[in-house]
């Protein structure tokens, strides 16, 4: 029934008028709530303050024995020490050139390899089985082959991270790929798109979410494979600092060069986030 | 242009979906494609608009396409299909930038369309910050924007709540006043079948044969005011499906 014909009987109107309840009658108990993620922005930077705050009381205090921990301002000496000399610099340097540069090849060769397989059947056939059996090898083990192939400079540092991070991005493109809406495809084929349209503005935007969250993954893995390519052969690097570090037992040095990995890293995540924030404002 | 359906018979595997489909969309006329779930008639719509290719049997089109025609048969999908992605102009905008047409002729073509289906004032929305009603109302006008000769619309209604289907239903009609477009409409609903349909199509269950054509010849836009006279035609479409509709519900799904 349509809504029109409701219009042609009219209902006789009830006046309003509130309603008093009978004696003894009772609110109904609230049994919502809870269960609902809130935002607490201050509480994780006051965890870090808190933890950090009793370490340095204990290191103080004597409790924690400096041999077994050094304290916070211990580190943080380090680092000031590394400030001073300039040394933080030629560090963060190494260290940055081999990430960004291993870490962006990485990734474009596997976007690009992701798309041929979510596209192309062949492709599909023929590469991800190649994928699925060299993506659980730890690349560390592969470093001695890399240093005989790319040298012990820096290619097989890169070399070491770009397979690292070429992978997992694979994995989450292709998987984006397959998961975008079939219907928006359709939609394109049905108003006569050509194919390279609908692989440019449908797959790939629609491939996005899971190509940044494939990123995420993959930066993490960077610095962990940064870190231990640096601890073969390199003189510059975290990496290196941390295992020089390590080899003359300077702990302060050490949690020092950890703590700017522990940095570096949240540093990269944030700037994803921001990323994501920039790309994908059209979800909800 | 006209549009001949020519024998369509298609099957899946073993089973028979379709069978000797028959019939003919003139150039101005609303076709009402009716049926109980899995009669086919989704899949015959993608046929006709060349998104699927029928076992046998052919889609004709007689004569030519009007002049200016970007896209002579235009969807409308049930879930619009909108990429969330692009604003409502971006979407519009999408199925021309193929044809070739961007600037000033572009924006020529998304303001008329825009102004046509009343969404001028939301040219920079997301398609999250719409809703069902209007998403639709967006994809309607992405259609509008190709000058389709026929628009192949694929129970456009069917995702949203009653308030809005009688809503878009009057603005559908009095589109097709202005436009005089022609359509084949696929829907479960009889009512908006009634209201919108030159012709009426009822498709039996699997295989799907057509059990009866029904003609109305009440001119559209008389039809909210004379919705009594068109009681007795549903309830007689209603009559032919009720038994296929009740085995329809009581089969298990194994063909999608």
């Amino acid at each position: 029934m349509s809504l029109d014909t409701m219009n042609s009987t009219h209902p006789a109107e009830v006046p309003q008028k509130r309603v008093i309840a009978p004696s003894g009658a009772k609110p109904v108990p609230f049994r919502g709530g809870g269960f609902k993620t809130r935002k607490f922005g201050y509480v994780g930077p006051l965890v870090f303050i808190v933890i950090i705050a009793i370490w340095e009381f204990g290191s103080q205090s004597g409790i924690i024995s400096p041999i077994a921990l050094p304290a916070p301002s211990e580190a943080f000496g380090a680092i000031q020490d590394l400030v001073r000399t300039g040394q933080l610099w030629t560090h963060l340097q190494a260290s940055l050139y081999r990430l960004s540069v291993g870490w962006f090849f990485g990734s474009m060769l596997g976007v690009t390899v992701g798309l041929a397989i979510g596209l192309f059947s062949v492709a599909r056939a023929g590469i991800s089985p190649i994928v699925s059996a060299l993506f659980p090898i730890p690349k560390i083990a592969l470093l001695p082959l890399f240093i005989v192939w790319f040298g012990i400079g820096e290619g097989s540092k890169v070399a070491t991270i770009l397979f690292g991070t070429f992978f997992p991005t694979v994995i989450a493109t292709y998987g984006g790929v397959d998961n975008v809406d079939r219907n928006l495809i359709r939609m394109g084929q049905s108003f006569g798109l050509s194919w390279l349209s609908i692989v440019r503005k449908i797959i790939i935007p629609g491939a996005l979410p899971a190509i940044l969250s494939g990123f995420r993954i993959s930066a993490s893995i960077a610095i962990v494979l940064l870190v231990a390519a640096e601890m073969i052969g390199a003189q510059y690097g975290i990496g290196a600092y941390i295992l020089m570090a390590g080899a003359i037992f300077a702990t302060d040095q050490l949690i020092a060069g950890v703590a700017m990995l522990s940095i570096l890293g949240l540093t990269i995540g944030w700037l994803i986030g921001k990323a994501e924030q920039y790309f994908l404002n059209w979800r909800t | 242009m006209d549009l001949v359906i020519d024998n369509i018979t298609h099957r899946y595997g073993q089973t028979d979906v379709l069978e000797n489909i028959n019939f003919e969309l003139k150039s101005g006329e609303i076709v009402c494609i009716i049926g109980p779930s899995g009669c086919g008639k989704s899949t015959l719509l993608r046929f006709i608009g060349g998104l699927e290719r029928p076992t046998s049997g052919r889609v004709l089109i007689a004569g030519e396409p009007p002049a200016g025609s970007l896209n002579p048969l235009t969807y409308i999908f049930q879930d619009f299909a909108l990429l969330p992605w692009r604003t409502v102009e971006g979407n519009v905008s999408l199925v021309l930038e193929d044809h070739g047409i961007r600037g000033d002729k572009a924006e020529a073509v998304i303001e008329d369309v825009l102004r046509r289906t009343k969404l001028s004032d939301f040219r920079k929305a997301l398609p999250r910050q719409l809703s069902g009603g209007m998403k639709q109302r967006v994809a309607i006008a992405r259609a509008l924007s190709v000058n389709p000769a026929v628009m192949l619309m694929d129970e456009p209604l069917s995702a949203l709540d009653s308030q809005t289907r009688e809503l878009l239903l009057d603005d559908l009609v009095e589109l097709w006043s202005r436009e005089k477009f022609s359509a084949c409409y696929v829907t479960h609903n009889l009512a908006e079948a009634v209201r919108l349909g030159h012709k009426i199509i009822v498709l039996s269950r699997r295989p799907g044969r057509i059990r009866q054509v029904v003609e109305i010849n009440m001119p559209l836009a008389e039809r909210a005011g004379r919705l009594a006279e068109l009681e007795e035609t549903q309830r007689h479409l209603w009559n032919l499906m009720r038994d296929e509709a009740r085995a329809a519900d009581m089969e298990l799904a194994d063909v999608a």
